[in-house]
């Protein structure tokens, strides 16, 4: 009661302005991610301007862009960027089909359909560095599972160097990132199914579609939305890979699976080039930036809230 | 009013919240050693950095140290032990960044160069005692040398060894043990004709270190592994290492080393000779062990192990792959760090603790009570220590590497004949000595 | 029922044949899909209980010969005299503390911002975002060199709060990105209703926004916690000793430097992949019903 008539009475004060209560509200998680990254951050802005050889020290002249018109001048920079963004490109759809066909499966009304659900998770779950290392061993030319399995049954007659042909080690490491996102996609996927209108659906059932039309008419477009927050979400992930290549392949064989992250890596610790290494990383940011504004672009156009 | 009893509510609300987390932030500090360099009433703290799973393992390592602190009661050491691929960046990150936290650092063969220059590790020449210099295997010191001087304490050493089946061997009718690469390839075929294995050699020939290190082995023997001039020129191109590469290419062309090689490291090399799917590798000394363990090998038993095959030349040689510890240029106590240093790798704790690596005293070799230990071992390692190659200690050395894996990978794979990918690599070389 | 549960199920008077084929392929597609998961989970329970030898042979045999649960003891329940296992429980601590207190600070913190740019107006909004996005979107490589100075300054290094603090700064705007489109799909009005009663905005948030977006807040919290359980890169530099090496490292240091007894790795492999495991299954309920209630909706 009190309060209400506090309330009444305070109706006619001015109100707090809206930038300090905003400004209050974002105050923490400003000093949790800048406080001590900001320095960082700038520092290594700093340090892309300058030419940074480590084996040469104190002599570090200004070079203003110049790092930068190196990299994008250069065909290494290229070449693992395009590598970046095949695999991106691949590994996204690839985990998006998959994952949609997964959750469009958990979707139904099976038995033991809560089973599917909770051992799904398990790729997911599994860290990194582990699942690259499995894959890895799987993987091997000598006496990897993979090989077993394929001339047991068959399929292969002998044993094949999968992570040592420049051709098909890009598509292992693929193939080992897609086994451990696909399970995300799919639950993210699901997640957006559950949400559609019935109504709609029973309506068009009505009308005389079958399971074919209604998934391209009415579930694709309006899962649309989902779709493209997950691929906003895996791009950028998948832009910046580095951990599960690096352990699966260093980013050979011959350099086939060096994407930009790993590019970078090489010029900072093995090129000893830390100017250039800081340039890298903010050209991958750049893409990243640029990729992700062109998603929100379509978001925007689906007529999102 | 209410409202700004909001607006005070909302702000004390928030800075509640914000010193909860300051709070949170606090406590979660954790039982964090301060690992900084330190002098407390007489008592010096050395931070040092070595490799896990190495040739002496943590438990050993930490037995030395134990040891040494028993010794000097004024030094404390703070062992951190990380994966031998995180060595160098660890290092890197801390001295390049200025941080230099550690006093001692274990340096691989090829980075005393590129750390020297970078004003990471000291130079320690004139600090070492004559009787180390003296006692150790001449060629053990090149892991530590550069432009004359060196940098760091020989504490590793290792070199590959020429591994062989011996059952495979005997049944394909030869009977001595191959002690020319020519004779590697005529028993390879006599295995091969036999049908025991399909690929009677294997290789680490990956692209990483690992290939480098054998071109650098059969190069040695092949017309020498002096593969940069003292003016910067390459003579990777012609001599030695393109005697090297032709050799490794005719040996997958003839179909007598497994093309798998390609993307093989060590551990690979090991499993394939220890599945029974190869007779004859080169590896490092911890290979014997694995190979004759039933755990861990089906062949085992069966392995034997002598000196690096040669040329009519050069009876052997071997790539010098071994690690050393090295005082960095931040340290604040070289002294002491010295001291630690050359206790590690003096010959009462290299033979003490000798069960998974060679000491590198000339004198421990000619102990019957140390050598009885592996007595095939000791013996090709004699042989082979006294003639140990070091891939080139030049600044840039890394990437000069990276360029020549991606080269002999070509050449392996046939991409570029293996004179076409060297002379590419040599034209590159005034690039990569920037 | 679900969307496709409608466009499935079968109106009376269908052939039950056709039925009954359909529901056969579904299966097939189920077990498929279980196959595909499992089989590589399978193998890696199989090498974690089998000898280095047995893993070698050709033909591979599926079940291992000789079968020993020991690398799963000695990580779990071996003495402290094992380094290994007490490199990797100490780990085990370490990555729980970090991942814990990160998820719980970034969805806090994150939350309240997020709420900020989903329902107020105020300058540099956009701007404000995208910086935040900034620390998300480098590559650790960019930012590790001077990261590092920075704790070594504040004697923060091989502390958890040093990886504490670094994974909150990338987690946080990853919150962020999520719970402001949760909030913004959550109607107005409710907030409104709220004010008018005389609740003050933070009043708003935490009595009326956060139960409705519980279930969303629930599975960020889980995406947070693999982030920060995952990390490699920033743990591998800034760790050095049991005090603050996380799993990841940990099981880094499993790989020799010429050998690698994947058995171990994967042994450790799968004792670390059970708590985000377990998480997600006590949560699990949540977790979809939370996503669904308007978070991927955006």
């Amino acid at each position: 009661m009190a309060v209400l008539a506090r309330a009444r009475s305070a109706r006619s004060q001015r109100p707090w302005p809206e930038t300090w209560v905003a400004a209050a509200f974002v105050a923490p998680a400003a000093l949790v991610i800048l406080l001590i990254v900001v320095v960082p951050l700038g520092r290594a802005l700093w340090m892309s301007l300058f030419d940074i050889q480590l084996t040469r020290p104190g002599v570090e002249p200004f070079v203003g862009l110049g790092n930068y018109i190196d990299q994008l001048t250069s065909g290494e920079f290229w070449g693992s960027t395009g590598r970046a963004l095949w695999f991106t490109g691949v590994s996204t759809a690839l985990e998006l089909a998959l994952g949609l066909g997964l959750a469009l499966l958990m979707d139904q009304p099976l038995r033991m359909r809560w089973l599917l659900r909770s051992i799904v998770i398990l790729p997911w779950a599994l860290p990194t560095i582990v699942n690259a290392l499995m894959w890895r061993w799987i993987d091997n030319a000598e006496y990897g599972a993979l090989n077993a399995v394929l001339t047991q049954t068959g399929v292969l007659h002998r044993y094949q160097p999968w992570l040592s042909d420049s051709d098909l080690a890009m598509w292992m490491v693929i193939g080992a990132d897609v086994w451990k996102i696909t399970p995300l996609v799919a639950i993210l996927l699901l997640a957006g199914l559950q949400t559609i209108d019935r109504e709609v659906v029973e309506v068009a059932r009505v009308d005389g579609a079958g399971p074919l039309a209604l998934f391209r008419h009415i579930i694709l477009p309006l899962l649309t939305p989902v779709i493209l927050i997950v691929l906003v979400l895996r791009t950028m992930e998948a832009f910046k890979v580095f951990d599960i290549i690096w352990i699966m392949t260093h980013g050979g064989p011959a350099n086939s699976t060096q994407t930009i992250a790993i590019y970078a890596y090489q010029t900072a610790y093995q090129g000893f080039d830390f100017g250039r290494g800081a340039a890298l990383g903010y050209l991958i940011a750049l893409v990243i930036m640029v990729l992700a504004a062109v998603y929100l672009r379509l978001l925007g156009r689906t007529g999102r809230t | 009013m209410r409202h700004t009893q909001g607006r005070t509510s909302a702000v004390r609300s928030v800075a509640a919240l914000m010193a909860g987390l300051v709070v949170v932030l606090a406590a979660c500090g954790g039982p964090g050693s301060s690992s900084s360099s330190g002098t407390s009433g007489g008592t010096v703290t050395l931070n040092t950095i070595f490799m896990k799973q190495a040739a002496y393992s943590e438990d050993d390592v930490k037995a030395m140290t134990d040891a040494f602190m028993a010794e000097n009661p004024n030094i404390k050491v703070n062992l951190e032990f990380v994966a031998y691929e995180a060595l160098h960046d660890k290092i890197v990150t801390d001295q390049a960044g200025g941080a230099g936290q550690y006093d001692t650092v274990l340096v691989d063969t090829p980075w005393p160069a590129e750390f020297a220059d970078a004003k990471i590790i000291q130079d320690i020449t004139d600090k070492i005692p004559a009787d180390f210099k003296s006692g150790v295997f001449d060629t053990a010191w090149t892991s530590a040398g550069y432009k004359g001087k060196y940098w760091g304490v020989p504490w590793i050493n290792d070199t590959k060894f020429f591994f062989y089946n011996k059952k495979m061997l005997a049944d394909a009718g030869i009977t001595s043990v191959p002690k020319t690469w020519d004779e590697v390839i005529t028993a390879a075929k006599a295995i091969k004709q036999k049908g025991t294995v399909e690929f009677p050699l294997v290789w680490s020939w990956t692209q990483a270190e690992a290939v480098i290190c054998d071109w650098a082995e059969l190069a040695g023997s092949m017309g020498g592994a002096d593969f940069v001039d003292d003016s910067g020129n390459a003579t990777f191109n012609t001599g030695g290492g393109l005697a090297a590469l032709e050799f490794m290419k005719k040996s997958i062309d003839d179909g007598l080393t497994n093309p798998a090689s390609l993307g093989f490291i060590e551990d690979d090399v090991n499993k394939t000779v220890g599945a029974g799917q190869a007779a004859m590798a080169l590896n490092w000394t911890y290979g014997l062990s694995v190979l004759n363990d039933p755990a861990k090998s089906t062949v085992a038993g069966q392995i034997a192990v002598a000196a690096a095959p040669g040329t009519a030349d050069t009876a052997t040689a071997g790539v010098n792959g071994g690690m050393s510890i090295a005082l960095t240029t931040s340290t604040k106590h070289p002294d002491e760090a010295l001291k630690f240093a050359l206790w590690m790798a003096s010959q009462k704790m290299q033979e003490k603790y000798d069960a998974n690596t060679l000491p590198e005293w000339k004198a421990s070799f000619e102990d019957p009570a140390v050598t009885k230990a592996a007595p095939e071992l000791f013996a090709a390692a004699k042989e082979q220590f006294a003639a140990l190659v070091t891939r080139p200690v030049v600044p840039y050395y890394t990437k000069l590497s990276s360029a020549l894996q991606v080269a002999i990978q070509e050449a392996l794979k046939g991409t570029k004949t293996p004179k076409e990918a060297l002379d590419e690599v040599a034209a590159k070389l005034p690039d990569l000595q920037k | 029922m679900s969307a496709s549960q409608r466009i499935n199920a079968q109106p009376r008077g269908r052939p039950t044949a056709r039925r009954l084929l359909r529901r056969a392929f579904l299966y097939l597609g189920m077990g498929l899909a279980l196959l595909v998961v499992l089989a590589p989970f399978a193998w890696l329970l199989i090498s974690s209980v089998a000898e280095p030898v047995d893993l070698l042979r050709r033909p591979l045999r599926w079940i291992p010969e000789h079968i020993a649960f020991d690398r799963f003891a000695a990580l779990t329940f071996g003495s402290s005299a094992d380094s290994t296992a007490l490199g990797f429980r100490a780990a085990l601590l370490n990555s729980t503390i970090i991942a814990t207190t990160v998820t719980v600070v970034s969805l806090v913190v994150g939350t309240l911002a997020a709420y900020a740019f989903a329902r107020l107006r105020f300058p540099g909004r956009s701007w404000l975002i995208l910086a935040f996005m900034a620390t998300y979107m480098l590559p650790p490589i960019a930012l590790i060199l001077p990261l590092y100075q920075i704790m070594s300054a504040l004697h923060l290094r091989d502390t958890p709060l040093a990886l504490i603090i670094i994974y909150a700064s990338f987690v946080t705007p990853f919150v962020i990105w999520i719970m402001r489109g949760y909030i913004a799909s959550i109607s107005s009005e409710l907030d409104d209703a709220a004010r008018i009663d005389g609740c003050s905005r933070l009043a708003v948030l935490w009595r009326v926004i956060v139960p409705v977006a519980l279930p969303g807040l629930v599975s960020t919290g889980l995406l947070a916690f693999l982030m920060a359980w995952d990390e490699f890169l920033y743990a591998l530099i800034m760790t050095q000793t049991n005090a603050s090496k996380t799993l990841p490292v940990a099981l880094n240091d499993f790989i020799g430097r010429f050998g690698l007894d994947f058995g171990l790795l994967a042994s450790g492999g799968v004792i670390a992949a059970l708590p985000p495991v377990i998480i997600a299954f006590v949560f699990q309920r949540y977790i979809v019903a939370g996503l669904a209630s308007g978070g991927v909706k955006g």
